[in-house]
């Protein structure tokens, strides 16, 4: 019984068309359908963090949501951050300076989360940043380095 | 894992929400966030023929404040939604100061209020929130609408008063009576996760300072949202003091909470923290009813 759908979609700018089944998760999508292989998948049930996209203008969990849902809407993954697929972001720029990643997994969905919490609150207290990553697991860092990046790009833009 | 098959609706208007449901069913799940519903059926615990997605809805979407005395939340909203509302951190502090303790940012920007109160979590927070004011809730069918009571609406783990041909439309919050104080604390083993207990209470005054109204509702301490109905009772007609606070405590956790022993904390451990929460939840929402 396969259910199939065709959906019409805007991602990092780019409109893309295609015929998915109902069942596809929107993480599946934009990595093996599109190639986004930016947007990682750890544990497709809402908890690591690591499928993060925007939505609309809002971080989402793409393993918690089907391909036919995004019908109509924007999406931003970590490909379309920076002007250039050769450039980084300012954020980026910092998470390297600031050794916020190291072997990089978490890294996607925690800028995902990030750049709407910062466009809404652009000078956030320590707390706040904390608050904003609580739903993205790294397993590497220990989050100090993650924070210290974070507030390196503020100082940098403010 | 992946979800297996289903066949795939989105209405375009509640009304033909309506006649899809009352055309399968039980079979018809509705999909409204998706942040219980499709974890579930990532790891196939749920398996639905049929998926209802209501996200098209934007009808059922809003936080409204047509009556002077409450608010109605369609069942839509988002959570990050409530969580922003001026007007519900003013007049609903109850509500306001819970949402932040559901889940994680992300999750908040999808899930629903409607689909948390339909979850039917008993360690969910806003069916606890919603017991404790007397919300009550809109659902509908082809043959109508009806309204159900929070007492009457949980009825155990995962269960609901719903019926398989009606979906919950919106949830009617009554504002905060004057001179009510408030407070939602709770236990989790990491921020985001859901707790191993936790309370609501709410407490109104005569201008003597005299208790008139008690609630207190607790998370995760039994299969459904439960009231400590006795031990909230003992408040009514009295001046609080450490040591009326204690008694109240003492009796909520020993006798009238029914925790099931978790993976993560046993029935003595979570008598423990339904005492310790009710002491400060008590104080915290005495100091308010004495500031507003
Ligand atoms: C990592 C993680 C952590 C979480 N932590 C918490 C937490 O601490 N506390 C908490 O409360 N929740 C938590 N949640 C759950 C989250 O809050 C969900 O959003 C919420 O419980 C369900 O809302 P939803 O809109 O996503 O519903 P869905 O997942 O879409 O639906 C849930 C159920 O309700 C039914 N339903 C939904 N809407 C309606 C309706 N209008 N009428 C009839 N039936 C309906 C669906 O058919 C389904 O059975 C967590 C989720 C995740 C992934
Ligand atoms: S893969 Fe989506 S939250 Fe882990
Ligand atoms: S850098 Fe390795 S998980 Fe975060």
């Amino acid at each position: 019984m396969s259910d199939n759908h065709s959906i019409k979609l805007t991602i990092n700018g780019e409109e893309y068309t295609s015929s998915v089944e109902a069942r596809m998760l929107l993480s599946d999508f934009i990595r093996h359908e599109l190639g986004l292989t930016g947007t990682h998948v750890g544990c497709e049930h809402g908890v690591c963090g690591a499928c993060t996209v925007i939505l609309n203008g809002r971080s989402v969990r793409s393993c918690l949501m089907f391909a036919v849902q995004a019908h109509g809407q924007q999406i931003t993954t970590v490909e379309g951050m920076a002007a250039e697929a050769t450039d980084l972001h300012p954020l980026q720029e910092a998470f390297r300076e600031a050794h916020g990643l190291q072997c990089g997994f978490c890294t996607p969905g925690i800028l995902m989360s990030l750049i709407p919490f910062l466009d809404d609150n652009p000078c956030p207290s320590e707390e706040e940043i904390r608050a904003a990553i609580s739903g993205n697991l790294c397993r590497c860092t220990g989050y100090q380095n993650i924070v210290t990046a974070v507030k390196l790009y503020v100082e940098r833009e403010s | 894992m992946k979800p297996a098959s289903f066949k795939y609706y989105a209405p375009e208007s509640l009304e033909e929400a309506l006649v899809l449901k009352a055309q399968y069913g039980d079979e018809a799940r509705i999909l409204a966030g998706g942040q219980s519903l499709i974890p579930a059926m990532n790891f196939r615990i749920m398996q639905p023929t049929i998926l209802l997605d209501l996200n098209l809805l934007a009808e059922l979407s809003y936080i409204s404040s047509r009556d002077s005395a409450v608010l109605h939340i369609g069942a839509m909203t988002r959570l990050s939604e409530v969580e922003d509302d001026p007007l519900i951190a003013d007049r609903v502090a109850l509500l306001h100061e819970a949402l932040p303790y559901i889940a994680h940012p992300q999750i908040r920007n999808r899930g629903t209020v409607g689909g948390n109160i339909a979850h039917a979590d008993p360690a969910a927070e806003l069916p606890v929130v919603a017991l404790a004011m007397d919300s009550r809730f809109r659902v509908q069918s082809t043959n109508g609408t009806r309204w159900i009571n929070s007492i009457d609406f949980f009825r155990g783990y995962f269960e609901t008063a719903i019926g398989p041909s009606e979906i919950l439309v919106e949830i009617e919050v009554p504002f905060h009576a004057a001179n009510t104080g408030w407070a939602f604390l709770e236990v989790s083993r990491r921020s985001g996760d859901y707790a191993m207990a936790g309370i609501a209470a709410l407490i109104t005054l005569d201008n003597k300072h005299i208790c008139r109204k008690a609630r207190l509702v607790y998370l995760n301490l039994s299969d459904a949202p439960l009231e400590a109905k006795q031990s909230a009772d003992m408040l009514v007609g009295e001046t609080l003091s450490d040591e009326l606070i204690k008694q109240v405590a003492n009796k909520a956790s020993e006798e009238e909470i029914m925790p099931m022993e978790s993976l993560h904390a046993t029935v003595n451990y979570q008598r423990h923290l339904a005492c310790i929460l009710t002491k400060r939840a008590l104080e915290l929402a005495y100091g308010r009813a004495m500031e507003t």
